[in-house]
C-alpha cells in the first residue's frame, strides 16, 4: 500500500467519524413536563436538578397542564377573552396553587404533604424552581398552550433563558438527548 | 486504601434528602483542585446507591465509604 492510498484512506475515515459524531446523542435529558400535579412537578424537578448534578444537560417543555404552573403569582394582565379569563381563574396560578393527584382531599390532603415535605426537609416546588434556575436547567414553555390558554408572557416567571417553543424544537433536543421523559 | 484519608474540605449534608446530597457535591468538589479529596457527610440512606452512580458518571472517584450511626461518610476525590 503506499502513502497516497493510506491518506485517502486517513480522510475518509476522519470524514465518516465525524459524520458519525454528530449522530451521538449529547449526554442530556429532555422532559417533557405535561402535568399540573404537585407530586409530578416535584418529581420532574428532582429528576431535572439531578441530571445536571451528574454532569448531564437539562431541558424542561412545560405543556398543556404544566403551563399554568409557571405563571407567576405576583404579576397580572388584563385584556383576555371569556375562555382566557376561565382558565386563568380555575388552573393553579404559579407553584404555590398546585395540588396532589392523589388524596387532595379538597386540599387537606395537598397541605398534609407539603408540611410533610417541610418536616423531612424535602424542598419545596419554589425553592426548586429556584435551584434549577441556578444549575442552569432550560425551561421551554409550549406556544401552542400558552394561546390555548389565553396566558400571556407578561404573566410568566422570571427565569433565565425561558423559552417559549413548538413541538419542533422539543423534537430536536429530544432527538439529541440519551434520556428524554414524559410527565 | 490506608484509613488515614485526609479530606481537603469537608460537607455536611447530614438532614438533607434527595436529590440534594448529589446537587451540593456535584458543585462542592468543584471548590477543591483535581487530585484533592472531599469528604461529604450524609444521612439519606439513598446516597449509598446514589454517591456510587454519580461518582461513575461524573468520573471522580470515591476512595472510602465509612458508616458512623446514621451518617455515612463518602471520601471523593476529584478526578474530573
Amino acid at each position: 500500500m503506499d502513502m497516497q492510498n493510506i491518506e485517502n484512506q486517513l480522510s475518509e475515515l476522519k470524514s465518516q467519524l465525524a459524520a458519525l459524531s454528530k449522530k451521538v446523542p449529547e449526554d442530556k435529558l429532555s422532559m417533557i413536563v405535561f402535568s399540573g400535579d404537585l407530586d409530578k412537578i416535584i418529581a420532574s424537578f428532582i429528576i431535572a436538578t439531578g441530571a445536571v448534578a451528574m454532569g448531564m444537560k437539562a431541558v424542561m417543555f412545560f405543556t398543556f397542564w404544566g403551563t399554568p404552573v409557571l405563571r407567576d403569582p405576583k404579576k397580572s394582565v388584563g385584556g383576555k377573552d371569556t375562555f382566557g379569563k376561565m382558565f386563568g381563574t380555575m388552573l393553579p396560578k404559579g407553584m404555590g396553587q398546585v395540588k396532589l393527584s392523589k388524596m387532595n382531599m379538597g386540599g387537606m390532603g395537598t397541605a398534609m404533604m407539603k408540611s410533610l415535605m417541610k418536616k423531612k426537609n424535602v424542598a419545596s416546588l419554589e425553592q426548586m424552581l429556584e435551584m434549577a434556575e441556578e444549575l442552569g436547567v432550560q425551561i421551554f414553555i409550549c406556544e401552542m398552550s400558552m394561546d390555548l390558554m389565553g396566558f400571556k408572557r407578561e404573566e410568566m416567571i422570571d427565569y433565565k433563558n425561558l423559552i417559549y417553543c413548538g413541538v419542533a424544537k422539543f423534537l430536536e433536543e429530544a432527538a439529541n438527548s440519551k434520556v428524554q421523559l414524559f410527565i | 486504601m490506608s484509613d488515614d484519608i485526609k479530606a481537603d474540605k469537608v460537607f455536611d449534608l447530614k438532614g438533607l434528602p434527595c436529590p440534594m446530597p448529589v446537587v451540593k457535591v456535584s458543585k462542592g468538589i468543584k471548590e477543591v483542585e483535581v487530585g484533592q479529596v472531599i469528604e461529604a457527610q450524609s444521612t439519606d440512606p439513598g446516597s449509598l446507591t446514589d454517591f456510587p452512580a454519580w461518582a461513575r458518571t461524573s468520573g471522580n472517584e470515591i476512595l472510602k465509604t465509612e458508616q458512623d450511626g446514621d451518617v455515612i461518610k463518602f471520601f471523593i476525590k476529584r478526578n474530573a
